[in-house]
């Protein structure tokens, strides 16, 4: 890339051309605020007019985050002229803002308080007319509060780019104008896949997942036997809710907090994911040799379960009939575990901590629910579990490790743990299915061909005769092209895996939020590099495991050969299964 | 979508088939659409959906922003008044007053008996005859407040004998 010579605060600098001044300043060292996620392409061009600077050759201020720049430029930031611009465009914002910051779950992480800060905003500079105000609660998984939006737009970009969905985008002109899904309907009148992308990218209250800290509290204080399982992703991003480095695995201290917390019992959903991949990739096996419907679909991730009911009704025979982990483990622990230890599983309260908004929904599908008990019974977000810590007098920074419980469920492999990246699920799967095959264990488990962040991944392996192909997609705009091609007939794929979101479950709705202007200490490129900061912890997690492959679980054996037979045996089926129904995009 | 009839849902897929290589079609489709069927309703939008890949929620957005398209379907007969400037200081907005208080609509509105919409507009460019309004494209040029009972029962008359 050329380069050229412009000069910021009179100091010269040598800046990459075409970069905005955004960009540049913020390679040189210069933090100009803004509400901006430093042209992630998910803003809306710089309408909201809150990082202008002043730059020689341009007339009048100019936004940042927009405006090149140009050789021989002199850009300045702390004039009197841009610094009263940017507050008073900050103060507009405001003036049509609800500002009941206090009650507001984003404070401490809301963008506009932050830029409202630095820029001095003063209090109701300007009163007049207001947005009229929507809240949609109607989800179990997503709220949606117009007196927080400030029209932004990088919730509809995210939701297009994710997913090539767009189900939010704005309504009506003027001061009535809104981001909604069509008609302002609820989230659950439209084919929101519940994701919570929208979520993690919102600068405001605006949008945000719908708490159930109050249910987990109401089961401690009602003495019902309550205990908790983690998804493997959380345990590479908790830490980030009390100010770590992204990346930094927090398992032990995880472990340690929450049986400080009250929960009974402390599980890893690693057993889950285990005992799915038993299932999985058993039911996997039974399609290739018994003529079964393929390619055969991961059916793991909510959101996208949620996107195959909405948009391929048609498939819906490929997915694969296993629940998600976590619900496989609620339906054990609320059977198998319930009778080994003489527990009425009525009295048992089971929590998962998940990287995802969508698993607040799935919880509460009645075909999760075994002899009309539910296998879970709430669901909080990693975000929601950092605020749980914190409310409780809680150091987690200062924690010891401390061990899962797992005393005869609980115990996890490596290939457990990587389900929380794109691709982990199939490796895990594989791993599986070629012991299966052949009869031996892989000699080299990390199957890197599934590794990675490309939108679609594939691979073909032969174990003892038999090819696999396999795919791999993540983000529903990418998953789109492979199920297209198995509507058009034109699948070569045995199996595909498909997570909601882009990266999978590391970077889920429900993870702790990456903003730049909240984490000064990480890298520049934070937003590019954050989802393999997080899988690199997990596969971290997984090379540290003496076992890697899901069989070699010995409480895993052990539940088979007591108490639910074989894999996908009646038993199996009646706890493990699962089934889907196609939904009406826009339901009256 | 079940309640669109084979028909309508053939003409939209070819109103739609007609701008295929447009880069932006969406105005033109809505357009065509609009003044095929006088309405563009939301189950049209997910067929136009389906058939451009835009998403439901900005050809609802782009619905929503010109008041050229209408979600609902229009009266018989379409009152236009305009509250341009020019308009507005000669009394427009008081001549909109009238035809509200009299057909028992507020702008924007249709009539029960589907006869009449009455919708307030932006400069129509016709400022040296104001205020101006347009019924069903016939200009009433220069209009008083007292002359508006005679033109709906005009319509209502014509309406009667038909």
């Amino acid at each position: 890339m050329a380069k050229i010579n412009i000069k910021i605060e009179g100091i010269p600098f040598e800046v990459e051309a075409g970069q905005t001044i955004l960009q540049a300043a913020k390679a040189c060292g210069f933090e100009i605020p803004s509400l901006c996620a430093y042209n992630h392409g998910e803003c809306s061009q710089g309408s909201c007019r809150v990082c202008l600077v002043e730059a020689t050759g341009a007339r009048g201020l100019v936004a940042s985050c927009v405006y090149p720049v140009a050789e021989g430029m002199e850009i300045t930031i702390s004039s009197p002229k841009a610094t009263a611009a940017r507050r008073t465009s900050v103060e507009l914002l405001l003036s049509n803002h609800n500002k009941n910051c206090q009650q507001c779950d984003k404070n401490g992480k809301c963008e506009l308080l932050h830029v409202a800060k630095i820029t001095g905003a003063r209090d109701d500079m300007y009163q007049g007319e207001q947005t009229p105000v929507t809240v949609d609660k109607l989800t179990p998984s997503i709220m949606r509060d117009t007196s927080k939006c400030i029209l932004c737009g990088r919730c509809v970009a995210r939701c297009k780019n994710a997913h090539g969905l767009g189900i939010l985008g704005f309504e009506k002109r003027g001061f009535n104008t809104i981001v909604a899904p069509a008609e302002n309907r609820s989230f659950e009148k439209s084919p929101c896949i519940l994701c919570g992308q929208c979520v993690s990218v919102c600068p405001t209250g605006a949008l945000m997942e719908v708490s159930e800290i109050d249910k987990v509290d109401a089961a401690m204080k009602a003495g019902k036997y309550v205990v908790v399982q983690t998804a493997p992703a959380v345990r590479a991003a908790l830490g980030e809710e009390f100010d770590m480095p992204i990346g930094t695995l927090v398992t032990g201290k995880m472990v340690a907090a929450l049986k400080r917390l009250g929960f009974k019992k402390v599980f890893d959903t690693n057993f889950g994911a285990d005992l799915t991949i038993m299932e999985e990739a058993t039911e996997l096996l039974s399609r290739i040799q018994n003529g079964g419907v393929l390619p055969m679909i991961t059916s793991c991730s909510p959101g996208w379960v949620n996107y195959a009911e909405y948009n391929y009704g048609d498939l819906l025979p490929h997915l694969s009939s296993c629940k998600s982990p976590h619900e496989m483990f609620g339906a054990i622990l609320k059977s198998y575990y319930a009778e080994k230890n003489g527990i009425d599983p009525k009295d048992m309260f089971v929590v998962s901590i998940m990287p995802c908004t969508a698993k607040k929904y799935e919880k509460d599908r009645p075909e999760l629910s075994v002899n009309g008990l539910k296998d879970v019974d709430a669901v909080l977000t990693t975000r929601e579990l950092g605020k749980l810590i914190k409310r409780s007098g809680i150091n987690f920074v200062k924690l010891p490790d401390e061990e899962f419980d797992n005393d005869i469920v609980g115990e996890y492999t490596g290939a457990g743990v990587i389900f929380g990246a794109t691709g982990g699920v199939m490796e895990a799967a594989l791993r599986t299915a070629a012991y299966k095959l052949t009869g031996e264990e892989l000699a080299h488990v990390e199957l890197q061909e599934v590794r990675g962040f490309d939108g679609i991944k594939e691979a073909s392996y032969t174990f003892a005769g038999t090819t696999v192909k396999v795919a791999v997609a993540h983000g529903m705009k990418h998953a789109k092209v492979l199920l297209d091609q198995i509507r058009d007939g034109k699948s070569e794929y045995h199996f595909i895996e498909i997570m909601g979101c882009p990266g999978g479950c590391i970077a889920g709705g429900g993870q702790p939020y990456v903003k730049p202007c909240f984490l000064p200490n990480e890298d520049n490129d934070i937003l590019d590099t954050f989802k393999q900061k997080r899988a690199a912890a997990l596969y971290r997690a997984d090379a540290s495991k003496a076992l890697r492959a899901s069989h070699k679980n010995p409480q895993i054996v052990e539940l088979y050969e007591t108490y639910l037979g074989e894999p996908n045996s009646h038993k199996a089926h009646e706890l493990l299964h699962t089934t889907y129904a196609a939904k009406e995009k826009f339901a009256d | 979508m079940s309640h669109l009839q084979a028909a309508a849902v053939k003409k939209i897929h070819e109103i739609c088939d007609r701008y295929v290589n447009d880069k932006t079609p969406l105005m033109m489709i809505l357009s065509d659409i609009q003044k095929e069927y006088g309405y563009i309703p939301l189950e049209v939008q997910e067929l136009v959906s389906e058939r451009t890949g835009i998403s439901v929620a900005e050809i609802y957005g782009v619905v929503t922003f010109y008041s050229f398209f209408s979600l609902t379907p229009k009266g018989k007969y379409v009152i236009g008044v305009c509250l341009g400037t020019a308009c507005y200081v000669k009394g427009a907005q008081q001549i909109l007053d009238k035809f509200s208080d009299i057909i028992g609509i507020k702008p924007g509105e249709t009539s029960k008996d589907g006869l009449f919409t009455l919708d307030a507009l932006r400069c129509i460019g016709a400022c040296g005859i104001a205020p101006a309004v347009t019924i069903n494209g016939k200009v009433y040029p220069k209009l008083t407040v007292d002359a508006v009972p005679k033109i709906v029962e005009e319509y209502k008359t014509m309406e009667a004998n038909a």
